[in-house]
């Protein structure tokens, strides 16, 4: 099967999307003859015209307030918000009005709005530009968040997130869209439902759970261990953060005894212990360790590469953790 | 400008039905009945009603805080209104989103915004949508001189503006922001002059006067639908009550607040349309009974209807 990376698949499920429904539309900063901060959505302007692929100005409360105007007038947005960092500055938009119309207005409304921003740390960005915001965000009902770690999830989520009536925030770890490895993706057309995660490796002694950027880093602490310990561990990608699979984490857990959350954000109000307070109070009796999380220290990411890489969770905390553990 | 009779009149019957809606609030938030907090639109009703009687059942409104007259001139039912005021489940929003949440997208009302300044970019989105879409709708975005200091403003009107979109902007300028007066939060005479900022019409307008709202409201709904472009109108007007129910508004000299009620807008349209000879006396009255008559409905509706089951609340989320 052919390969492709992050980037392409990004920009193939736009794509596919824009001539799939023509009420699509992408609004954003650069998104015309830039074709995005990597250039992943390339010449799609040409193909779809400036109306439907429309670059912006500096706006982003208005990026995102005219997106909510057009999605409850019969558009289907796309916007694209750079980096997560700058949600910041059209928090309101997020927080106060797409999330909660539908409910105010007593369910009368749909909200088919997608937005994707960059996140993650590993590019030497420092803290305006690097941020994981994931737990910060989950806090909000009536939002759905999706977080790929590789090509073929990334294309397949993004498309059905197009498609699905509630606003969406589209995470891309800069890492992955940057230089992150190719994945066998087929020609032609799939969707990857959100709400299911996938188990990225199967295992027997420890279950962790990882997200973006985490998952590669997961995956090789298993290699590692199981080559050198034969430990086994079982490595969970829940690809959405909402709505979360709860399920594949718990019979997971009741099969290993052991849970390790192993995300990079700050480990205050996040994601992580999100999935360890909901691991403790349903799956306790599964458990013969106490759970783990192995996040970012709660400060913002620093600058350079000798503290960002201390910032950033490594394979080695993984796997320290594991062994205090077992 | 001629306006038809019937044009006059509905403006003359939509005032008053506001005034009615919002005097009856008024008294069932001081009886309990209502919950929460109420912003009425008592004093302000010429504006909505002359720039809103410009639209077509598919145009659109965004509204504010201090929405139920926009509500009513763009056709809400006011049984429903007050049924969601009242927090029951036949209203609007089937009792989850009150006086400063109602919205109705059957009529074209987008909704109203508890958050200052948040409805300018959602219209300006509206706007985006009917042009790609082909349409020639019109959306107007109320809200008030407070918003106007909110970055979303700029932000919005700058980007209705570079894309030539079908939305009137229009300020509600009542001189105050809760307790703040527009005297020390503008350094500038009109609101309307920041227009020219964005290389757009900006309009000043006696907005205690429905005829005039309604001329100035005429030309800038007659050049967004023909694709000319947004425009900023900035109606004077002023509120006759507190901020919200319950606020007393001791911070606003009474003088001003007596040489703005007897400006009150109804008064004098009402004086106008005598001497226009489109009204008489008897028919303000009969008028003015009729509305009085919609408002007993309203309230009775309201009070007869259910309120919602608790477990409801988990509902209406997600589509």
């Amino acid at each position: 099967m052919r390969e492709i990376n992050f980037r392409q698949a990004i920009g193939e499920a736009l794509d596919e999307e824009m001539a799939r429904d023509p009420t699509t539309f992408i609004i954003g900063e650069d998104v015309g003859k830039m074709g995005g901060l990597m250039g992943e959505i390339g010449g799609l302007y040409l193909k779809y015209g400036t109306d439907r692929v429309r670059d912006t100005p500096l706006s982003e409360a208005a990026i995102l307030g005219a997106a909510i105007g057009a999605a409850i007038t019969g558009l289907r947005p796309i916007a694209r918000m750079r980096f997560a960092d700058f949600l910041g500055v059209a928090w309101d938009e997020i927080m106060n009005q797409m999330t909660k119309m539908k409910y105010m207005f007593g369910g009368k409304i749909k909200m088919p709005l997608t937005m994707d921003a960059l996140c993650g740390a590993g590019r030497r960005s420092a803290a305006q530009h690097s941020q994981s915001i994931e737990g910060m965000m989950m806090h909000i009902p009536g939002l759905k968040i999706v977080l790929p770690s590789n090509a073929y999830d990334a294309k397949g989520l993004l498309k059905t997130a197009i498609r699905d009536d509630n606003p969406v925030i589209f995470f891309e770890h800069k890492l992955l869209m940057w230089a992150g490895p190719k994945s066998e993706v087929p020609e032609e057309e799939y969707l990857i439902p959100l709400g299911r995660a996938d188990i990225k490796r199967e295992g027997t002694d420890v279950t962790v759970v990882a997200t973006a950027a985490m998952v590669t880093r997961a995956l090789n602490a298993a290699e590692r261990l199981h080559k050198e310990k034969g430990i086994s561990l079982e490595v969970i990608d829940p690809r959405t953060i909402v709505p979360f699979d709860k399920e594949t984490v718990l019979n997971s857990v009741k099969k290993t005894g052991h849970l390790v959350v192993f995300t990079e954000e700050c480990q205050t109000g996040s994601f992580a212990g999100e999935v360890a307070a909901i691991v403790a109070d349903e799956g306790f009796d599964y458990l013969d360790a106490p759970i783990k999380r192995v996040n970012a220290p709660d400060t913002p990411v620093p600058y350079g590469i000798i503290l960002e890489d201390y910032w950033i969770p490594s394979e080695a905390k993984l796997i320290k953790t594991i062994n205090e553990i077992l | 400008m001629a306006i038809q009779k019937e044009k006059l009149l509905w403006m003359f019957r939509t005032m008053v039905r506001i005034r009615r809606f919002e005097e009856r609030v008024v008294r069932e938030f001081a009886d309990g009945n209502i919950p929460g907090s109420v912003h009425v639109y008592i004093g302000e009703e010429a504006v909505a009603t002359g720039a809103i009687a410009h639209l077509k059942k598919e145009d659109y409104i965004m509204s504010t805080h201090r929405g139920h007259g926009h509500l009513i001139a763009k056709g809400g039912e006011t049984d429903k209104m007050m049924a969601e005021l009242f927090a029951k489940k036949t209203g609007y929003c089937l009792g989850k989103g009150g006086s400063m949440h109602i919205a109705n997208l059957d009529i074209g009302m987008l909704g109203a915004a508890g958050i200052v300044g948040s409805g300018i970019p959602i219209a300006t989105g509206a706007g985006l949508s009917a042009k790609m879409r082909g349409t020639d709708q019109v959306t107007l975005s109320f809200f008030g001189d407070g918003a106007s200091n909110i970055g979303r403003f700029h932000e919005a009107i700058n980007l209705a503006s570079v894309w030539s979109l079908p939305v009137v902007y229009i300020c509600e300028n009542n001189l105050w922001a809760v307790s703040v007066p527009t005297s020390t939060s503008l350094n500038i005479p009109n609101i309307a002059d920041r227009a020219a900022g964005y290389g757009i019409p900006g309009v000043v307008v006696d907005g205690m006067d429905v005829l005039a709202v309604y001329e100035a409201a005429g030309e800038a709904v007659a050049r967004a639908r023909k694709g000319q472009g947004p425009t900023l109108i900035e109606a004077k007007t002023y509120r006759f009550r507190g901020h919200f129910e319950g606020d007393s508004g001791t911070y606003r000299p009474q003088e001003e607040i007596d040489r703005w009620k007897k400006r009150d807008p109804i008064d004098l349209y009402r004086e106008k349309l005598l001497e226009m000879k489109v009204l008489t006396r008897k028919q303000a009255e009969e008028i003015d009974k009729e509305a009085l008559a919609e408002m007993d409905k309203a309230i009775k509706f309201a009070l007869e209807s259910p309120f919602p089951e608790p477990e409801e609340t988990l509902e209406n989320v997600y589509t």
